[in-house]
């Protein structure tokens, strides 16, 4: 596949290495000079100079034969515009954008690009998953569904230990996919398993039904 | 007509006070409140700190209920993705966007976005000017 990175930052430098060494073709662009001698120093001429969202640039590297514009620098707007210039005017078939505000994901969405990547909230997600008061964690998205897939864990006194699965009021649209206990094989719930203090609970789950979820199982 | 504009530069700040003076509403949008030194001293409208290619900014300056939204910031890029926001999240029914980049111009211009370059338009100019004879 042919590659292209826009944004030669930590971001953009390790995604290229990755894709190589994955024996791909990629090429960076990057608008500074000095970020773009030091990629080229560490990883070969397949860094360009130049700036991603313009035509022109694109143009000289190859655009229109590229699978795949990924843009990763710092600035959504410049990877807003880098993605719809690489789709509209040369055909990409696929555009990844990376955001840094949250808030940009719908937008991002409603104006077209293939994939979104929020690197805010991965960031945030990997801290909820180390803080022990969170009940519940993010572990995965599951794209264009608005599903996710979520870990509850059974705090040791919540009053739904003991209870059969299926006399907990789970909200509609959550589905319970796995129990995983300390030292025991992980088990596929039933309407019968009984929850255990600790249990870890694997879920599949709309976002408005996260909330209801949560509280089903931990009873609070 | 209620008009939002993106960015008090000179062009921002100047473009303000004429539509005032037509009796149009104005809300200016700039992320740095020194730039609000260019309004004309009895510029009535509302002059609003933040960054116009944020949603909430966008709907505190009332993007909702504006007939017209203008993109005038330095940046081409924000000028587009404002515009878009404008134009697709909340359905004003003109976006006009600077894009000193006469190619990103024309391909947003196909997009449907209504789009001025002053590159282009000044370097015409010059070139009248230079080539006209008689003045």
């Amino acid at each position: 596949m042919y590659v292209i990175v826009v944004g030669g930052g930590r971001v953009g430098y390790y995604l290229a290495k990755a894709l190589l060494d994955e024996g791909h073709e990629v090429l960076i662009l990057e608008k500074a000079a000095a970020i773009a001698s030091i990629v080229s120093d560490e990883l070969g001429s397949i860094c360009v100079r130049g700036d991603g969202c313009e035509a022109t640039t694109l143009a000289s590297v190859g655009t229109n034969r590229a699978d795949m514009l990924i843009a990763v620098t710092g600035d959504d707007e410049d990877n807003l515009v880098a993605c719809q210039v690489a789709k509209h005017m040369f055909n990409v078939p696929r555009t990844v954008a990376r955001i840094r505000n949250p808030k940009n994901e719908n937008i991002f969405k409603t104006l077209g690009i293939d994939v979104i990547v929020n690197t805010t909230n991965l960031i945030l997600e990997s801290i909820e998953e180390e803080v022990p008061t969170h009940t519940l964690t993010h572990l995965r998205d599951i794209r264009d569904k608005g599903l996710g897939i979520v870990e509850v864990k059974i705090p040791p006194d919540a009053p739904t230990i003991g209870k059969p699965i299926r006399e907990l009021s789970l909200p509609e649209g959550s589905v319970l996919s796995l129990v995983i206990r300390k030292a025991r094989k992980p088990i596929v719930p039933s309407g019968a398993t009984i929850l255990e203090a600790e249990d870890q609970i694997i879920a599949v789950t709309s976002h408005e039904s996260e909330e209801a979820l949560r509280a089903a199982l931990s009873g609070q | 007509m209620k008009v939002v504009i993106m960015g008090c530069g000179r062009v921002g700040a100047r473009l303000a006070s004429l539509l005032e003076q037509d009796g149009h509403s104005v809300t200016i949008i700039d992320n740095d409140s020194y730039s609000f030194r260019r309004l004309a001293p009895d510029f009535k409208g509302t002059a609003l700190i933040g960054n116009g290619i944020d949603e909430d900014v966008l709907r505190s300056a009332g993007i909702e209920e504006a007939d017209a939204f203008i993109a005038l910031t330095q940046g081409d890029n924000r000028n587009v993705m404002a515009s878009q926001i404008a134009k697709h999240i909340f359905n004003v029914p003109r976006a006009v966007c600077r894009i000193y980049d006469p190619l990103r111009r024309d391909m947003y211009a196909e997009l449907g976005i209504e789009t001025i370059s002053p590159t282009t338009i000044f370097a015409q100019i010059l070139r009248e000017k230079l080539e006209s004879q008689g003045d």
